[in-house]
Protein backbone atom coordinates (compact mmCIF):
# COMPACT_ATOMS: atom_id res chain seq x y z
CA UNK A 1 0.00 0.00 0.00
CA UNK A 2 2.60 2.56 1.14
CA UNK A 3 5.12 1.52 -1.45
CA UNK A 4 2.78 1.46 -4.44
CA UNK A 5 -0.48 3.33 -3.89
CA UNK A 6 0.87 6.53 -2.35
CA UNK A 7 3.56 7.11 -5.03
CA UNK A 8 0.91 6.47 -7.69
CA UNK A 9 -1.44 8.99 -6.06
CA UNK A 10 1.32 11.61 -5.82
CA UNK A 11 2.25 11.10 -9.47
CA UNK A 12 -1.35 11.15 -10.69
CA UNK A 13 -2.33 14.25 -8.72
CA UNK A 14 0.84 16.16 -9.66
CA UNK A 15 0.47 15.25 -13.33
CA UNK A 16 -3.22 16.15 -13.52
CA UNK A 17 -2.76 19.39 -11.57
CA UNK A 18 -0.02 20.56 -13.91
CA UNK A 19 -2.13 19.77 -16.96
CA UNK A 20 -5.00 21.78 -15.46
CA UNK A 21 -2.58 24.58 -14.49
CA UNK A 22 -1.55 24.91 -18.11
CA UNK A 23 -5.08 25.64 -19.29
CA UNK A 24 -6.68 27.48 -16.37
CA UNK A 25 -5.64 31.07 -15.52
CA UNK A 26 -6.73 30.50 -11.88
CA UNK A 27 -4.16 27.80 -11.36
CA UNK A 28 -1.30 29.20 -13.38
CA UNK A 29 0.67 30.10 -10.24
CA UNK A 30 0.81 26.40 -9.33
CA UNK A 31 3.66 26.10 -11.82
CA UNK A 32 5.70 28.40 -9.59
CA UNK A 33 4.91 26.27 -6.54
CA UNK A 34 5.94 23.15 -8.41
CA UNK A 35 9.26 24.78 -9.38
CA UNK A 36 9.87 25.28 -5.65
CA UNK A 37 9.20 21.57 -5.07
CA UNK A 38 11.49 20.73 -7.97
CA UNK A 39 14.32 22.79 -6.49
CA UNK A 40 13.91 21.06 -3.10
CA UNK A 41 13.93 17.62 -4.76
CA UNK A 42 16.93 18.62 -6.89
CA UNK A 43 18.80 19.69 -3.75
CA UNK A 44 18.05 16.32 -2.14
CA UNK A 45 19.16 14.61 -5.35
CA UNK A 46 22.48 16.49 -5.15
CA UNK A 47 23.02 15.05 -1.65
CA UNK A 48 22.11 11.56 -2.86
CA UNK A 49 24.41 12.00 -5.84
CA UNK A 50 27.27 13.08 -3.60
CA UNK A 51 26.66 10.10 -1.32
CA UNK A 52 26.69 7.76 -4.29
CA UNK A 53 29.89 9.34 -5.61
CA UNK A 54 31.56 8.77 -2.24
CA UNK A 55 30.31 5.19 -1.92
CA UNK A 56 31.40 4.13 -5.42
CA UNK A 57 34.84 5.75 -5.27
CA UNK A 58 35.64 4.75 -1.69
CA UNK A 59 34.76 1.15 -2.54
CA UNK A 60 37.07 1.33 -5.58
CA UNK A 61 39.92 2.69 -3.45
CA UNK A 62 39.49 0.21 -0.59
CA UNK A 63 39.42 -2.78 -2.95
CA UNK A 64 42.44 -1.41 -4.90
CA UNK A 65 40.69 -2.08 -8.19
CA UNK A 66 42.51 -0.93 -11.38
CA UNK A 67 42.21 2.84 -11.69
CA UNK A 68 41.73 3.38 -7.95
CA UNK A 69 44.11 6.35 -8.11
CA UNK A 70 41.62 8.14 -10.39
CA UNK A 71 38.94 7.53 -7.78
CA UNK A 72 41.20 9.10 -5.14
CA UNK A 73 41.80 12.15 -7.36
CA UNK A 74 38.05 12.44 -7.97
CA UNK A 75 37.30 12.41 -4.24
CA UNK A 76 40.10 14.88 -3.50
CA UNK A 77 38.85 17.31 -6.17
CA UNK A 78 35.28 16.85 -4.96
CA UNK A 79 36.20 17.56 -1.34
CA UNK A 80 38.31 20.63 -2.14
CA UNK A 81 35.68 22.15 -4.43
CA UNK A 82 32.90 21.43 -1.95
CA UNK A 83 34.72 23.00 1.00
CA UNK A 84 35.99 26.02 -0.93
CA UNK A 85 32.57 26.66 -2.46
CA UNK A 86 30.36 25.90 0.54
CA UNK A 87 32.38 27.90 3.07
CA UNK A 88 33.34 30.59 0.55
CA UNK A 89 37.02 30.23 1.40
CA UNK A 90 38.90 33.45 0.57
CA UNK A 91 35.72 35.19 -0.65
CA UNK A 92 36.03 38.83 -1.65
CA UNK A 93 34.24 40.87 1.06
CA UNK A 94 30.86 42.34 0.18
CA UNK A 95 31.01 46.15 0.04
CA UNK A 96 27.70 46.51 1.89
CA UNK A 97 28.44 43.88 4.55
CA UNK A 98 32.25 43.64 4.82
CA UNK A 99 32.06 41.98 8.26
CA UNK A 100 29.88 39.09 7.12
CA UNK A 101 32.15 36.52 5.50
CA UNK A 102 29.38 34.51 3.82
CA UNK A 103 28.06 37.66 2.11
CA UNK A 104 31.28 37.90 0.07
CA UNK A 105 31.67 36.89 -3.56
CA UNK A 106 33.39 33.53 -4.02
CA UNK A 107 32.92 32.93 -7.76
CA UNK A 108 35.07 35.86 -8.89
CA UNK A 109 38.56 35.52 -10.44
CA UNK A 110 40.20 36.85 -7.25
CA UNK A 111 38.83 34.09 -4.98
CA UNK A 112 39.98 30.43 -4.69
CA UNK A 113 36.69 29.16 -6.10
CA UNK A 114 37.29 31.39 -9.13
CA UNK A 115 40.80 29.93 -9.44
CA UNK A 116 39.36 26.41 -9.52
CA UNK A 117 37.00 27.55 -12.27
CA UNK A 118 39.57 29.48 -14.30
CA UNK A 119 42.59 27.20 -13.95
CA UNK A 120 41.04 23.75 -13.53
CA UNK A 121 37.51 23.48 -14.86
CA UNK A 122 37.83 25.63 -17.99
CA UNK A 123 41.07 24.04 -19.28
CA UNK A 124 39.92 20.50 -18.43
CA UNK A 125 36.50 20.72 -20.08
CA UNK A 126 37.92 22.56 -23.09
CA UNK A 127 40.57 19.87 -23.48
CA UNK A 128 38.01 17.09 -23.31
CA UNK A 129 35.92 18.79 -26.00
CA UNK A 130 38.95 19.54 -28.21
CA UNK A 131 40.08 15.90 -28.09
CA UNK A 132 36.96 15.00 -30.07
CA UNK A 133 38.64 16.45 -33.18
CA UNK A 134 41.41 13.85 -32.97
CA UNK A 135 39.10 10.92 -32.39
CA UNK A 136 36.71 12.02 -35.14
CA UNK A 137 39.63 12.29 -37.58
CA UNK A 138 40.83 8.81 -36.67
CA UNK A 139 37.31 7.40 -36.95
CA UNK A 140 36.79 9.12 -40.32
CA UNK A 141 39.89 7.38 -41.68
CA UNK A 142 39.03 3.94 -40.35
CA UNK A 143 35.26 3.67 -40.27
CA UNK A 144 33.74 6.06 -42.82
CA UNK A 145 33.64 3.57 -45.70
CA UNK A 146 31.51 3.62 -48.85
CA UNK A 147 30.36 0.03 -48.51
CA UNK A 148 26.77 0.44 -49.71
CA UNK A 149 24.35 3.02 -51.16
CA UNK A 150 23.38 4.41 -47.73
CA UNK A 151 27.03 4.90 -46.78
CA UNK A 152 27.74 6.60 -50.14
CA UNK A 153 24.84 9.01 -49.56
CA UNK A 154 26.17 9.72 -46.07
CA UNK A 155 29.65 10.34 -47.45
CA UNK A 156 28.37 12.70 -50.16
CA UNK A 157 26.37 14.65 -47.60
CA UNK A 158 29.37 14.84 -45.29
CA UNK A 159 31.57 16.24 -48.08
CA UNK A 160 29.01 18.91 -48.95
CA UNK A 161 28.54 19.98 -45.32
CA UNK A 162 32.27 19.87 -44.50
CA UNK A 163 33.16 22.03 -47.50
CA UNK A 164 30.24 24.45 -47.23
CA UNK A 165 30.97 25.10 -43.54
CA UNK A 166 34.25 26.74 -44.56
CA UNK A 167 35.49 29.32 -47.04
CA UNK A 168 36.27 26.41 -49.39
CA UNK A 169 32.58 26.24 -50.29
CA UNK A 170 32.54 29.77 -51.66
CA UNK A 171 36.00 29.37 -53.23
CA UNK A 172 34.99 26.27 -55.18
CA UNK A 173 31.46 27.17 -56.28
CA UNK A 174 30.87 30.79 -55.28
CA UNK A 175 31.51 31.89 -58.86
CA UNK A 176 28.26 30.25 -60.03
CA UNK A 177 25.63 33.03 -60.17
CA UNK A 178 22.90 32.56 -57.58
CA UNK A 179 20.19 33.34 -60.15
CA UNK A 180 21.44 30.95 -62.83
CA UNK A 181 19.95 27.54 -63.62
CA UNK A 182 23.15 25.97 -62.29
CA UNK A 183 22.87 27.61 -58.88
CA UNK A 184 21.93 24.23 -57.41
CA UNK A 185 25.59 23.26 -57.89
CA UNK A 186 26.72 25.88 -55.41
CA UNK A 187 27.81 24.20 -52.18
CA UNK A 188 26.00 26.73 -49.99
CA UNK A 189 22.78 26.10 -51.94
CA UNK A 190 23.24 22.34 -51.62
CA UNK A 191 23.85 22.68 -47.88
CA UNK A 192 20.73 24.79 -47.52
CA UNK A 193 18.75 22.20 -49.45
CA UNK A 194 20.02 19.41 -47.21
CA UNK A 195 19.41 21.24 -43.93
CA UNK A 196 16.12 22.91 -44.80
CA UNK A 197 14.45 20.01 -46.56
CA UNK A 198 16.02 16.63 -45.92
CA UNK A 199 17.30 17.17 -42.40
CA UNK A 200 14.39 19.29 -41.20
CA UNK A 201 11.81 16.84 -42.56
CA UNK A 202 13.53 13.95 -40.78
CA UNK A 203 13.93 15.90 -37.58
CA UNK A 204 10.26 16.97 -37.61
CA UNK A 205 9.19 13.37 -37.93
CA UNK A 206 11.44 12.35 -35.04
CA UNK A 207 10.26 15.28 -32.90
CA UNK A 208 6.59 14.55 -33.49
CA UNK A 209 7.20 10.87 -32.79
CA UNK A 210 8.98 11.66 -29.53
CA UNK A 211 6.22 14.08 -28.48
CA UNK A 212 3.52 11.48 -29.11
CA UNK A 213 5.57 8.90 -27.22
CA UNK A 214 6.08 11.25 -24.26
CA UNK A 215 2.37 12.11 -24.17
CA UNK A 216 1.36 8.44 -24.31
CA UNK A 217 3.89 7.42 -21.64
CA UNK A 218 2.86 10.32 -19.39
CA UNK A 219 -0.82 9.38 -19.62
CA UNK A 220 0.01 5.74 -18.88
CA UNK A 221 1.93 6.85 -15.77
CA UNK A 222 -0.71 9.34 -14.61
CA UNK A 223 -3.56 6.84 -14.94
CA UNK A 224 -1.60 4.05 -13.30
CA UNK A 225 -1.41 1.80 -16.36
CA UNK A 226 2.40 1.81 -16.36
CA UNK A 227 3.74 0.91 -12.92
CA UNK A 228 7.26 -0.02 -13.95
CA UNK A 229 8.76 2.87 -11.96
CA UNK A 230 7.44 1.41 -8.68
CA UNK A 231 9.30 -0.94 -6.39
CA UNK A 232 8.32 -4.56 -6.96
CA UNK A 233 8.55 -5.43 -3.28
CA UNK B 1 55.42 5.28 -34.00
CA UNK B 2 56.02 2.35 -36.25
CA UNK B 3 53.67 0.87 -38.78
CA UNK B 4 53.21 -2.84 -38.25
CA UNK B 5 53.20 -4.79 -41.45
CA UNK B 6 52.97 -8.41 -40.47
CA UNK B 7 50.61 -9.38 -43.32
CA UNK B 8 51.74 -10.01 -46.87
CA UNK B 9 51.09 -6.90 -48.93
CA UNK B 10 50.99 -6.43 -52.72
CA UNK B 11 53.71 -4.43 -54.47
CA UNK B 12 53.47 -1.01 -56.13
CA UNK B 13 50.82 1.61 -55.63
CA UNK B 14 48.29 -0.93 -54.37
CA UNK B 15 50.69 -2.06 -51.72
CA UNK B 16 51.27 1.53 -50.68
CA UNK B 17 47.54 2.06 -50.10
CA UNK B 18 47.21 -1.26 -48.30
CA UNK B 19 49.99 -0.19 -45.91
CA UNK B 20 48.34 3.23 -45.62
CA UNK B 21 45.22 1.50 -44.36
CA UNK B 22 47.27 0.16 -41.45
CA UNK B 23 48.59 3.61 -40.57
CA UNK B 24 49.15 4.12 -36.88
CA UNK B 25 46.48 6.42 -35.52
CA UNK B 26 49.08 8.68 -33.91
CA UNK B 27 50.09 9.94 -37.37
CA UNK B 28 46.47 11.00 -37.84
CA UNK B 29 46.48 12.74 -34.47
CA UNK B 30 49.68 14.54 -35.47
CA UNK B 31 48.18 15.62 -38.79
CA UNK B 32 45.05 16.92 -37.06
CA UNK B 33 47.13 18.77 -34.47
CA UNK B 34 49.20 20.44 -37.19
CA UNK B 35 46.14 21.28 -39.28
CA UNK B 36 44.76 23.21 -36.31
CA UNK B 37 48.00 24.67 -34.92
CA UNK B 38 49.54 25.94 -38.16
CA UNK B 39 46.55 28.09 -39.26
CA UNK B 40 46.34 29.50 -35.73
CA UNK B 41 50.03 30.41 -35.71
CA UNK B 42 49.88 31.81 -39.26
CA UNK B 43 46.64 33.65 -38.40
CA UNK B 44 44.94 32.39 -41.55
CA UNK B 45 41.81 34.42 -42.27
CA UNK B 46 39.20 34.02 -44.98
CA UNK B 47 36.35 36.28 -46.08
CA UNK B 48 32.90 35.30 -44.79
CA UNK B 49 29.72 35.65 -46.81
CA UNK B 50 26.78 35.87 -44.37
CA UNK B 51 24.05 33.31 -44.99
CA UNK B 52 20.30 33.77 -44.53
CA UNK B 53 20.23 32.50 -40.93
CA UNK B 54 22.93 34.91 -39.79
CA UNK B 55 21.18 37.73 -41.63
CA UNK B 56 17.87 36.84 -39.99
CA UNK B 57 19.51 36.96 -36.55
CA UNK B 58 21.13 40.29 -37.35
CA UNK B 59 17.87 41.74 -38.69
CA UNK B 60 15.90 40.53 -35.65
CA UNK B 61 18.07 42.61 -33.34
CA UNK B 62 18.67 45.44 -35.76
CA UNK B 63 14.97 46.02 -36.40
CA UNK B 64 14.15 46.54 -32.71
CA UNK B 65 13.77 50.16 -31.62
CA UNK B 66 16.88 51.50 -29.87
CA UNK B 67 16.76 50.92 -26.13
CA UNK B 68 14.54 47.82 -26.28
CA UNK B 69 14.61 45.43 -23.34
CA UNK B 70 16.29 42.15 -24.25
CA UNK B 71 16.90 38.91 -22.36
CA UNK B 72 20.11 37.00 -23.13
CA UNK B 73 20.29 33.47 -21.76
CA UNK B 74 23.74 31.89 -21.62
CA UNK B 75 22.95 28.20 -21.73
CA UNK B 76 26.40 26.71 -22.17
CA UNK B 77 29.59 26.01 -20.24
CA UNK B 78 33.35 26.04 -20.86
CA UNK B 79 33.22 22.78 -22.84
CA UNK B 80 31.39 24.64 -25.64
CA UNK B 81 33.06 27.97 -25.05
CA UNK B 82 35.30 27.75 -28.13
CA UNK B 83 32.26 27.29 -30.33
CA UNK B 84 29.75 29.59 -28.65
CA UNK B 85 31.55 32.44 -26.89
CA UNK B 86 32.37 34.23 -30.20
CA UNK B 87 28.70 34.50 -31.15
CA UNK B 88 27.79 35.48 -27.57
CA UNK B 89 30.32 38.31 -27.70
CA UNK B 90 29.02 39.51 -31.07
CA UNK B 91 25.46 39.32 -29.76
CA UNK B 92 26.27 41.46 -26.72
CA UNK B 93 28.16 43.97 -28.87
CA UNK B 94 25.24 44.18 -31.29
CA UNK B 95 22.66 44.71 -28.55
CA UNK B 96 24.83 47.29 -26.80
CA UNK B 97 25.54 49.15 -30.05
CA UNK B 98 21.78 49.52 -30.46
CA UNK B 99 21.49 50.75 -26.88
CA UNK B 100 19.27 47.84 -25.85
CA UNK B 101 18.77 47.25 -22.13
CA UNK B 102 20.22 43.82 -21.47
CA UNK B 103 19.17 41.26 -18.86
CA UNK B 104 21.60 38.32 -18.57
CA UNK B 105 20.60 34.93 -17.18
CA UNK B 106 21.68 31.28 -17.41
CA UNK B 107 19.99 27.89 -17.38
CA UNK B 108 23.37 26.15 -17.08
CA UNK B 109 25.33 26.33 -13.81
CA UNK B 110 28.42 27.75 -15.50
CA UNK B 111 26.50 29.94 -17.92
CA UNK B 112 26.75 32.80 -15.46
CA UNK B 113 30.54 32.79 -15.80
CA UNK B 114 30.20 32.79 -19.58
CA UNK B 115 27.93 35.83 -19.35
CA UNK B 116 30.33 37.51 -16.91
CA UNK B 117 33.08 37.15 -19.48
CA UNK B 118 30.97 38.73 -22.23
CA UNK B 119 30.02 41.56 -19.88
CA UNK B 120 33.63 42.23 -18.95
CA UNK B 121 35.28 41.75 -22.34
CA UNK B 122 32.62 43.27 -24.58
CA UNK B 123 29.91 45.21 -22.79
CA UNK B 124 32.15 47.12 -20.38
CA UNK B 125 35.15 47.18 -22.74
CA UNK B 126 33.36 48.84 -25.67
CA UNK B 127 30.23 50.31 -24.10
CA UNK B 128 31.20 50.83 -20.46
CA UNK B 129 30.74 54.59 -20.72
CA UNK B 130 27.01 54.30 -21.42
CA UNK B 131 26.11 51.09 -19.58
CA UNK B 132 25.35 51.31 -15.88
CA UNK B 133 24.50 48.27 -13.78
CA UNK B 134 20.87 48.12 -12.71
CA UNK B 135 19.53 50.60 -15.23
CA UNK B 136 21.13 49.46 -18.50
CA UNK B 137 22.08 45.87 -17.75
CA UNK B 138 21.48 43.28 -15.06
CA UNK B 139 23.11 39.92 -14.38
CA UNK B 140 20.52 37.53 -12.94
CA UNK B 141 22.84 34.54 -13.02
CA UNK B 142 22.03 30.84 -12.91
CA UNK B 143 18.78 29.38 -11.68
CA UNK B 144 18.28 25.64 -11.19
CA UNK B 145 15.16 24.05 -12.66
CA UNK B 146 15.87 23.67 -16.38
CA UNK B 147 12.70 24.27 -18.41
CA UNK B 148 10.84 24.84 -15.12
CA UNK B 149 12.63 28.19 -14.87
CA UNK B 150 11.34 29.17 -18.32
CA UNK B 151 7.82 28.15 -17.31
CA UNK B 152 7.96 30.39 -14.25
CA UNK B 153 9.41 33.26 -16.30
CA UNK B 154 6.33 33.08 -18.50
CA UNK B 155 4.17 34.11 -15.54
CA UNK B 156 6.38 35.67 -12.88
CA UNK B 157 10.00 36.73 -13.34
CA UNK B 158 10.30 37.85 -9.71
CA UNK B 159 9.36 34.36 -8.53
CA UNK B 160 12.24 32.83 -10.47
CA UNK B 161 14.67 35.64 -9.76
CA UNK B 162 13.86 37.54 -6.54
CA UNK B 163 17.49 38.74 -6.55
CA UNK B 164 20.23 39.29 -9.10
CA UNK B 165 23.40 37.18 -9.18
CA UNK B 166 25.06 39.25 -6.45
CA UNK B 167 22.08 38.90 -4.13
CA UNK B 168 20.68 42.42 -4.60
CA UNK B 169 16.86 42.59 -4.56
CA UNK B 170 15.45 42.64 -8.10
CA UNK B 171 12.86 45.18 -6.98
CA UNK B 172 15.70 47.66 -6.41
CA UNK B 173 17.04 47.36 -9.95
CA UNK B 174 15.18 49.79 -12.24
CA UNK B 175 15.69 47.69 -15.38
CA UNK B 176 13.75 44.71 -14.03
CA UNK B 177 11.72 46.25 -11.21
CA UNK B 178 8.63 46.50 -13.44
CA UNK B 179 9.20 43.30 -15.38
CA UNK B 180 6.28 40.95 -14.89
CA UNK B 181 6.94 38.09 -17.29
CA UNK B 182 8.51 37.19 -20.62
CA UNK B 183 6.03 39.50 -22.34
CA UNK B 184 8.09 42.42 -20.99
CA UNK B 185 10.97 41.60 -23.34
CA UNK B 186 11.26 42.61 -26.99
CA UNK B 187 13.85 39.96 -27.70
CA UNK B 188 14.90 36.73 -26.07
CA UNK B 189 18.14 35.24 -27.31
CA UNK B 190 19.71 32.04 -26.08
CA UNK B 191 23.23 30.84 -26.77
CA UNK B 192 22.73 27.17 -26.25
CA UNK B 193 24.83 24.01 -26.11
CA UNK B 194 22.06 21.49 -25.42
CA UNK B 195 19.54 20.77 -22.68
CA UNK B 196 18.17 23.02 -21.31
CA UNK B 197 18.51 25.51 -24.11
CA UNK B 198 17.07 26.76 -27.37
CA UNK B 199 14.59 23.91 -27.81
CA UNK B 200 13.12 24.50 -24.35
CA UNK B 201 12.91 28.26 -24.97
CA UNK B 202 10.86 27.54 -28.10
CA UNK B 203 8.66 24.93 -26.44
CA UNK B 204 7.95 26.72 -23.17
CA UNK B 205 8.81 30.38 -23.66
CA UNK B 206 7.80 31.35 -27.19
CA UNK B 207 4.04 31.39 -26.73
CA UNK B 208 4.28 33.74 -23.73
CA UNK B 209 6.27 36.37 -25.57
CA UNK B 210 4.68 39.34 -27.30
CA UNK B 211 3.64 38.42 -30.87
CA UNK B 212 5.99 41.02 -32.30
CA UNK B 213 8.89 40.01 -30.01
CA UNK B 214 11.78 38.01 -31.44
CA UNK B 215 13.35 34.78 -30.28
CA UNK B 216 16.79 33.94 -31.65
CA UNK B 217 19.35 31.30 -30.85
CA UNK B 218 22.98 30.47 -31.31
CA UNK B 219 23.80 26.81 -31.08
CA UNK B 220 26.52 24.23 -31.44
CA UNK B 221 26.76 22.39 -34.74
CA UNK B 222 25.76 19.12 -33.06
CA UNK B 223 22.55 20.60 -31.64
CA UNK B 224 21.56 22.56 -34.73
CA UNK B 225 19.67 19.73 -36.43
CA UNK B 226 17.17 19.75 -33.54
CA UNK B 227 16.54 23.45 -34.09
CA UNK B 228 16.13 23.63 -37.87
CA UNK B 229 12.41 22.67 -37.65
CA UNK B 230 11.77 25.80 -35.56
CA UNK B 231 13.40 28.23 -37.99
CA UNK B 232 12.07 30.70 -39.13
CA UNK B 233 8.55 30.38 -37.65
CA UNK B 234 9.35 30.05 -33.95
CA UNK B 235 13.04 30.96 -34.03
CA UNK B 236 13.47 34.24 -35.87
CA UNK B 237 17.20 33.76 -36.20
CA UNK B 238 19.62 30.88 -35.80
CA UNK B 239 23.42 30.93 -35.64
CA UNK B 240 25.00 27.55 -36.18
CA UNK B 241 28.45 26.82 -34.76
CA UNK B 242 31.61 28.78 -35.52
CA UNK B 243 30.51 29.37 -39.11
CA UNK B 244 27.34 31.10 -37.93
CA UNK B 245 29.35 33.13 -35.43
CA UNK B 246 31.81 34.22 -38.13
CA UNK B 247 29.01 35.28 -40.47
CA UNK B 248 27.20 37.17 -37.72
CA UNK B 249 30.42 38.83 -36.55
CA UNK B 250 30.99 40.04 -40.10
CA UNK B 251 27.56 41.67 -40.21
CA UNK B 252 27.87 43.21 -36.74
CA UNK B 253 31.40 44.60 -37.04
CA UNK B 254 30.75 45.98 -40.54
CA UNK B 255 27.86 48.00 -39.12
CA UNK B 256 29.35 48.69 -35.67
CA UNK B 257 33.15 48.63 -35.89
CA UNK B 258 35.25 49.03 -32.76
CA UNK B 259 38.42 51.10 -32.44
CA UNK B 260 40.44 48.86 -30.06
CA UNK B 261 40.97 45.19 -29.24
CA UNK B 262 38.94 44.29 -32.32
CA UNK B 263 40.19 40.68 -32.14
CA UNK B 264 37.67 40.03 -29.37
CA UNK B 265 34.93 40.45 -31.93
CA UNK B 266 36.72 38.42 -34.59
CA UNK B 267 37.06 35.14 -32.71
CA UNK B 268 34.59 33.33 -34.96
CA UNK B 269 36.46 34.39 -38.10
CA UNK B 270 39.82 33.57 -36.49
CA UNK B 271 38.55 30.04 -35.78
CA UNK B 272 37.43 29.55 -39.38
CA UNK B 273 41.06 29.20 -40.57
CA UNK B 274 41.77 26.06 -38.51
CA UNK B 275 38.27 24.78 -39.32
CA UNK B 276 38.93 25.02 -43.07
CA UNK B 277 42.20 23.09 -42.89
CA UNK B 278 40.78 20.53 -40.44
CA UNK B 279 37.75 19.92 -42.66
CA UNK B 280 39.97 19.47 -45.72
CA UNK B 281 42.07 17.00 -43.74
CA UNK B 282 38.93 15.10 -42.75
CA UNK B 283 37.87 14.84 -46.40
CA UNK B 284 41.36 13.69 -47.39
CA UNK B 285 41.34 11.06 -44.61
CA UNK B 286 37.94 9.74 -45.67
CA UNK B 287 39.04 9.50 -49.32
CA UNK B 288 42.35 7.84 -48.42
CA UNK B 289 40.60 5.45 -46.03
CA UNK B 290 38.25 4.35 -48.79
CA UNK B 291 41.05 3.93 -51.32
CA UNK B 292 42.92 1.83 -48.75
CA UNK B 293 39.77 -0.26 -48.21
CA UNK B 294 39.45 -0.90 -51.96
CA UNK B 295 43.16 -1.66 -52.30
CA UNK B 296 43.11 -4.10 -49.41
CA UNK B 297 40.28 -6.21 -50.81
CA UNK B 298 41.50 -9.72 -51.23
CA UNK B 299 44.39 -9.23 -48.82
CA UNK B 300 44.51 -10.15 -45.16
CA UNK B 301 44.73 -7.54 -42.40
CA UNK B 302 43.62 -3.92 -42.83
CA UNK B 303 43.21 -0.81 -40.80
CA UNK B 304 43.74 -1.22 -37.13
Amino acid sequence: MLRRTIPMLILASAGLLLIVAKFSPFTVSWQETVLGWFNILAAVAFVLGAGNLLAVNLEQISSRRPGWAYAAITLFAFAVTLVVGMFKVGAVPNGMHPDIHLAGAHDVPQAPFGWIYDYMLVPLTSTMFAMLAFYVASAAFRAFRAKNIEAILLLGTAFIILLSQTAAGMFLTGWIPEDSVFSFLRLDVMKRGITEHVQTAGMRAITIGIALGVAATSLRLIFGIDKSYLSKT
Amino acid sequence: MTTKNTEQTPDGMRGFFVRLGRLDRRWIFLAMGLSIAVPILLKLRFPEVPGPMARATFDSIESLPDGSRVLLSFDFDPASKAELQPMANALVHHCASKGHKIVFMALWPLGKQMADQAIKEVLLEYHGDKYEYGTDYVQLGFKAGNEGVIKVLTTNVAEAYPTDASGAAASGLPLIADVRDLGSFDLVSTVSAGYPGAKEWVQYGRESMKPEARLTSGSTGVQASQLFPYYPAQLNGLLVAVKGAAEYETLVTEKYPVDRNSERLEQGRIRMGPQLVAHLLMIALIVLGNIAMIASRGTQGGAR
